[in-house]
């Protein structure tokens, strides 16, 4: 490698930094604008047209402000929870391609800091290791609404990684493909002629799936009891002011807009879509980030709709309904994949029906697990 | 092979610097006062009476923690499998169909011991009358 391509990817990687930067300026304004209008109110109107620089306006506030560490705090821990939030969310970007290439000095240069040949799981790795940042947050403040807050969030996104994991393998088999490259590459072409080769046609279970744990795992409303407003101040972050909060709101938005970007790439084409001929790498680079702000406006909308779930509610929705949905999908996925290649087409007829029965079983499995607990439990207890 | 994480390694360390960075710069900007009141545990303005230091959690977090052992176990076991699952054929799928059933029976199990369950066991008093009579029969009876 020569100066120039170390300057390229330096320079791409920087380009990328600075994108997720600005992107996280846009959509917390947009957030903050959505919710607004469901709410029938202007929302963020000062700052800049239309409040669009209300973000940075926060950011310079928080900047200036005061940031003290609790007597109680376990100080270092609590100084490197803030890093712990930001870097992974950064790394688990790094996988995603934002966009096709575009060719400088005669170099291909793609819009994708690295492709790694262990894209999902590097993503799974880097989304669960924000369980590290809020829980030590929350623990090494040395108060209650804190810990309460970190100890019932660890307990939910661990509850919710299962589910995640299980949506992504759903999709490697699909595809057979770990790289975040081949995945997008696979999702070329139509069905018909005309219905777009994506992933969340064939894998509809597995996207829904991705998303309420997506919803789960970035402690979005209405899963957001870790911070709890009414019940737990602010939860993990009650005792953090000033710039440390900012970096731990940084990491909250960057794990949002990296889940969407997630979902955008394994299930939503990534950057596929029809355009013109001029400017051939620009366009991508839109569709990628319009199928973004897609499922963010889905994720804000569902902040609007729904109230915030219970806490035994959320724990039994997840356990009894999407781990089982989960692992019932990856054994479906399985046999449509497999028997077809094998019997031919009476081989997905039969594919289909072991589907069938085996999720009507299981239907009527759930029926009588709920029904016989409540009874044993009271016979028991005396 | 190796190569393809220096991209990685460069944008962790620039996410790194960035953070460390302008905490540093906020931190040599922006005012300290601290006092007692500041510095104390945030309870709304009261003394706190119990501190974290120490505390008891439910025992169903750790059960919790249990169970995403063994189903994140599970999920690392089927990621190998799904990548090379076509090579493997109808025999890989059975055999990975056999193995979650096994997975699955504990799953049954914890579910009918109520591991499932957040909420506390239903104390006596909410029991139906229908039941209560039922309960004393069987007292009498036995």
């Amino acid at each position: 490698m020569g100066w120039l391509d170390w300057m390229l990817l330096l320079a791409r990687i920087v380009l990328t930094f600075f994108m997720l930067l600005f992107a996280l300026v846009i959509v917390i304004w947009l957030e903050r604008k959505f919710i607004a209008d469901m709410q029938t109110r202007p929302g963020p109107l000062r700052a800049g047209p239309r409040g669009v620089l209300i973000t940075l306006a926060d950011g310079m506030k928080l900047f200036f402000k005061e940031s003290f560490v609790p007597t109680l705090a376990d100080r270092p821990v609590y100084l490197i929870a803030p890093i712990l939030a930001v870097v992974p969310a950064f790394l688990a970007f790094s996988v995603i391609p934002w966009g096709t290439h575009v060719t400088l000095f005669g170099r291909e240069i793609p819009f994708q800091i690295a492709d790694l040949n262990i894209g999902i799981l590097w993503v799974l790795a880097m989304t669960s290791m924000t369980v590290y940042a809020v829980v030590l947050a929350g623990w090494s403040s040395g108060s209650n609404y804190p810990l309460l807050g970190s100890v019932r969030s660890s307990a939910q996104m661990i509850s919710y990684e299962v589910g995640m994991g299980l949506a992504l393998i759903s999709v490697l088999m699909f595809t057979g493909h770990l790289k975040m490259s081949e995945i997008v590459a696979g999702q070329g072409g139509y069905y018909w002629g005309f219905v777009p080769r994506w992933n969340f046609i064939p894998q509809f279970p597995a996207f829904l799936l991705y998303l309420i744990a997506g919803l789960a795992e970035t402690n979005r409303p209405p899963f957001d009891l870790p911070e709890a407003e009414s019940e737990l101040v602010a939860g993990f972050h009650t005792e953090y002011s000033g710039w440390r909060f900012a970096m731990l709101y940084l990491g909250e938005y960057l794990n949002t807009i990296t889940v969407a970007a997630i979902a955008t790439t394994l299930f939503l084409g990534g950057w596929r879509g029809p355009h013109p001929s001029f400017l051939p790498w620009l366009w991508p680079i839109a569709w990628f980030a319009l199928k973004i702000l897609v499922i963010f406006y889905v994720y804000v909308w569902i902040r609007g709709t729904m109230p915030r779930i219970r806490y035994d509610r959320l724990m039994a929705f997840g356990w009894k309904l999407l781990i089982p949905l989960g692992l019932f999908w990856v054994l479906a996925t399985g046999t449509i994949v497999l028997l077809p290649g094998l019997y031919g087409s009476r081989g997905r007829l039969v594919a289909v029906g072991l589907i069938v029965g085996i999720g009507m079983l299981l239907l009527l499995a759930a029926d009588v697990l709920e029904r016989p607990r409540s009874r044993s439990r009271e016979g028991a207890s005396p | 092979m190796l190569g393809d994480y220096l991209p990685v390694l460069i944008l962790g360390g620039l996410a790194f610097a960035f953070v460390v960075a302008s905490l540093f710069a906020s931190s040599l900007l922006r005012p300290s006062r601290p006092s007692p009141a500041k510095l104390a545990p945030y309870e709304c303005g009261n003394e706190p009476v119990r501190l974290p230091k120490g505390e008891k959690f439910s025992v169903k977090f750790y059960v919790v923690a249990m169970m995403f052992i063994i189903f994140d176990i599970e999920t690392i076991f089927l990621f190998p499998w799904a990548v090379s699952f076509r090579k493997l054929g109808l025999f890989g799928l059975v055999e990975m169909a056999v193995f979650i059933a096994l997975v699955f029976v504990a799953y049954v199990y914890i579910w009918m011991q109520g591991g499932l369950e957040w909420e506390q066991a239903p104390r006596p008093m909410e029991r139906t009358a229908a039941e209560g009579e039922q309960e004393e029969e069987l007292l009498r009876a036995g």
